[in-house]
């Protein structure tokens, strides 16, 4: 097997970036089928899944979906609906489970939701980018309206009315005239329906318009949420199989480091314990991961090592602007930048972050008779399902993902280290084998958020308006790239570098730190045209959309007062942006705490906006969430690292936001109901690091151009 | 080394190496998964369960420390199928969002409330901070604490 370790890899440079196509085949039978969701929830399984597997879009389009592959409803009318959409926090299950009891015309609690099992649920793409919202919840949709449909035409067809004569709610379907009823479940029990369900998903099908919602656009909790409080509910990291071991995985010293010798006989010698290596991957399981962990100190105590050069975290801008792939384009408007009343340029830097899921990667796996079975806690089931498939060289239908709720992601875990590990080590013991990684191996071998280096030039006319933008991100990605703001002539690109470390996504991934240069370039650009920084977006920008959500927090804020009544030491500021199809602006009032020479970000308000909005409560934590972790990249979170070596690869060392870090928070958000549904756990991330950076300029009159932002003479978290 | 100890009210014997995390017991002998790993490093709280009426991180607590004590886990809140007060503020206030690190929470503010009944704002500020919520639901677990520190002045 080959198991790489890679530091020169993007995993996922891009959320949007197309995945490569996969064939997969459903090798679904019945029996299995009703082994897993429970005896009488099946009503059908249509013949031809595999075909609507390989038809459906990735993108969580159901074309040529047959019905049965999206919805079941049982023989007692329980309510079965399939996803491979994932919940990790986000809300996922609430809202998948809200369009399908919207569109069948029951109560919530009558749906259960299956979510992110290879063996069984439709590829609805990686959960990511904020799809979950514009493409799985209208794709549930209009599978549940299909399916509904069906149902109400069997019952016309049985009593021999005209369908326009019947009424549905509550699952019971009911012609009124003939006083007849009948409920979901009684047509279920007869083999017309499953022949129905065969039927393909139509793609014009209709669903409930907005104004008739009933279920959507309410606060609906998570479905399984007594589970979380109890503790009953069993994260990736808690599956426990028959005789399973505990898994540990050797690690090189460094970043690059090459392994030359090993010598297993250590921990070939301890009782119980299986040792693998193959190539370069090294690894252990045990009865207990103590004794897994003292087998692998064990061999790694004899290990020699060939280290390989890598930067440090010091030196990273320069290295990643050094090779900037073809070098850093030129501005095609050095032209109008040398006639220009006035010329600003600037650079701004962010620094690598970590994603830090509270729970770290982990897997189980299990094989029986040559099929894979893995329990894990990823963003992209299928993605991962191809991946094993791949590595183990096994047709695809001998491999089976199961992605239980799994404890937080944020882009952090699209990727299948744990799983693969997990996996080899399990067919070496012939038993199954759970494997956790650390926080430090989290923190050290997982994939970062990018780091960044923007260049940024403008010009201006005599009125203060600008007249051109050339806008360049090295290394950290295109999200938000281009500016939303009117700017004569513009360009804005992304170039790519040789990143020393692993790459991946993360909340809206580049658009934080490209929305943290522009809106901290905005507001120097204001400054420089002896504009107020409001005012100045204003003038500059159309979209009537992204002027909503900015007048709305300026005046929320109390804007136009604060920004003149300056107090020493406290300042404000204001940001905005758009990203995924929603809008964002926040206006935040900071502190400078001298004794602690810390910046506290006293209040926040924030104006979001996302189109018609599904499940406000969610909304809201969404926002709250977004705003309070944003803090951490913005105010202290960087990683540090020196000779391959990550310097602060703990908790204790790597400040992540924390209960005393909340600041004071006005969250407003602008319902749309005459605009479709965008997502909203991502882009509310992406204003609230430059609003800080401006107020600190505001405070003291001191531009801070890079994340985290640290005044001069503060030190490092 | 043999260890005996009370678990949930449950005598429990384990024979292991004294220098085990208690949570790795907890979680893999006595198969009590309600307890969570989060970083190792006592940073996070996670791992929160009550020893002798005091919450513990029990990532950084070695067995053999446990011997002859009380421990609760999460398990030990619901009775008889009827949750405990603070876990019924957590589900009316929704405080979490993926609800892994929920458990240490609930069984640290457990603590608090069965040693000080009426905290001050101060004594629950303090017992949170050692509280990681990486997805930062922080204000809905405050507004869950508040209400179960209301019930329980009640």
């Amino acid at each position: 097997m080959k198991t790489d370790f890679p530091t020169h890899q993007n995993v996922a440079p891009e959320y949007d970036e197309p995945v490569d196509p996969m064939n997969y085949e459903f090798g679904l039978n019945r029996r299995n089928f009703v082994q897993v969701l429970g005896a009488g929830l099946l009503i059908v399984v249509s013949p031809t899944p595999a075909l609507a597997q390989r038809s459906g879009g990735r993108d969580g389009s159901d074309r040529n979906r047959a019905v049965a592959t999206r919805i079941h409803i049982g023989q007692d009318g329980a309510i079965t609906v399939l996803t491979g959409k994932v919940e990790m926090g986000q809300g996922s299950r609430a809202e998948l489970t809200q369009a399908a009891a919207e569109e069948l015309q029951v109560p919530v609690s009558r749906i259960q939701m299956v979510m992110g099992d290879t063996g069984f649920v439709p590829d609805d793409g990686t959960t990511a980018g904020s799809r979950t919202t514009p493409s799985t919840v209208p794709a549930v949709r209009q599978g549940a309206a299909a399916a509904r449909n069906l149902l109400i035409e069997l019952a016309c067809q049985r009593w021999g009315v005209e369908r326009n004569t019947v009424e549905v709610r509550d699952g019971k379907i009911t012609h009124a005239t003939s006083r007849r009823e009948l409920t979901y479940a009684d047509l279920a029990q007869s083999g017309d329906a499953a022949k129905a369900f065969e039927k393909t998903i139509p793609s014009d099908v209709t669903v409930t318009p907005v104004a008739e919602w009933k279920v959507l656009g309410t606060s609906v909790p998570r479905p399984n949420r007594r589970d979380l409080v109890t503790g009953a509910h069993r994260f990736p990291s808690d599956i426990v199989r028959p005789g399973m071991l505990y898994g540990k995985v050797l690690r090189p010293p460094s970043y690059g480091a090459k392994l030359i010798s090993i010598d297993l006989a250590p921990a070939q010698a301890m009782k119980d314990v299986v040792v693998v290596q193959d190539g370069p991957f090294v690894g252990v399981a045990a009865p207990t991961s103590f004794r897994a962990r003292e087998a692998l100190e064990a061999i790694a105590k004899t290990a020699t090592w060939e280290p390989a050069p890598h930067p440090s975290s010091i030196e990273i801008f320069e290295y990643l602007k050094g090779r900037a792939r073809d070098g850093v384009p030129q501005n095609p408007f050095a032209d109008e930048l040398a006639a220009a009343h006035k010329a600003v340029r600037q650079t701004y830097h962010a620094a690598y972050v970590q994603h830090a899921p509270l729970e770290p990667r982990a897997a189980a796996a299990e094989w029986n008779d040559g099929k894979l079975t893995v329990w894990t806690g990823t963003q992209g089931p299928f993605g991962y399902h191809s991946e094993l498939a791949r590595t183990f060289r096994l047709p695809t239908d001998r491999v089976r993902v199961i992605v239980p709720d799994f404890g937080s992601g944020f882009g952090g875990k699209h990727s299948g280290e744990a799983a693969v590990e997990a996996a080899r080590l399990a067919q070496a013991a012939g038993r199954p084998v759970l494997l956790r990684w650390t926080r430090e191996e989290e923190f050290t071998w997982a994939y970062f958020r990018p780091a960044a280096v923007i260049e940024a030039e403008a010009s201006l006319d005599a009125q203060g308006a600008l007249t051109s933008w050339h806008f360049v991100n090295i290394n950290s990605g295109g999200s938000a790239v281009d500016t939303p703001y009117r700017a004569g002539k513009a360009r804005s690109r992304f170039v790519s570098s040789e990143p020393p470390l692993r790459q991946g996504s993360y909340r809206t991934l580049a658009a934080t730190a490209n929305n943290f240069a522009r809106e901290c370039f905005m507001d120097e650009l204001a400054a420089a045209a002896g504009a107020d920084p409001l005012a100045f977006r204003l003038a500059h920008l159309e979209n009537p959309r992204l002027r909503a959500v900015l007048e709305t927090a300026a005046q929320r804020f109390n804007w136009k007062e604060r920004v003149k009544n300056k107090a020493p030491g406290v300042g404000v500021g204001l940001a905005c942006g758009t990203e995924k199809g929603s809008y964002v602006a926040a206006c935040a009032e900071i502190e400078i705490d001298h004794s602690q020479s810390a910046i506290v970000v006293k209040h926040v308000c924030e104006v979001f906006e996302c189109g018609a909005i599904l499940n406000p409560d969610n909304l809201l934590a969404q926002v709250q969430a977004c705003i309070i972790m944003g803090l951490g990249p913005a105010l202290r979170e960087e990683m540090r690292f020196a000779d391959g070596k990550m310097l602060n690869p703990f908790f204790r060392k790597y400040l992540v936001p924390r209960f005393s870090d909340v600041p004071v928070l006005d969250i407003h958000l602008l319902n749309r109901p005459d605009l479709p549904s965008a997502g909203g756990g991502e882009t509310p991330i992406i204003a609230i690091a430059p609003a800080v950076a401006n107020a600190v300029f505001h405070a003291t009159g001191t531009r801070v151009r890079a994340m985290p932002i640290r005044l001069p003479g503060m030190k490092e978290a | 080394m043999t260890i005996t100890f009370t678990v949930n009210g449950q005598p429990r014997t384990v024979t292991t190496d004294p220098q085990r995390p208690l949570l790795e017991v907890l979680r893999e002998d006595l198969r009590l998964s309600g307890t969570k790993f989060g970083c190792g490093e006592g940073q996070c709280g996670a791992c929160t369960v009550i020893i002798g009426g005091k919450s513990v991180k029990s990532c950084i607590t070695p067995v053999a420390k446990a011997r002859q004590q009380t421990i609760l886990t999460i398990e030990s809140l619901t009775k008889d199928g009827q949750l405990h007060p603070v876990q019924e503020a957590f589900l009316a206030e929704n405080g979490f969002q993926c609800g892994y690190c929920t458990p240490g929470l609930i069984m640290a503010v457990a603590g608090l409330l069965s040693e000080k009944p009426k905290p001050t704002e101060e004594e629950i500020r303090s017992c949170l901070e050692g509280h990681l919520c990486r997805c930062c639901g922080y204000p809905n677990i405050l507004k869950a604490v508040r209400r179960a520190a209301a019930d329980a002045r009640r």
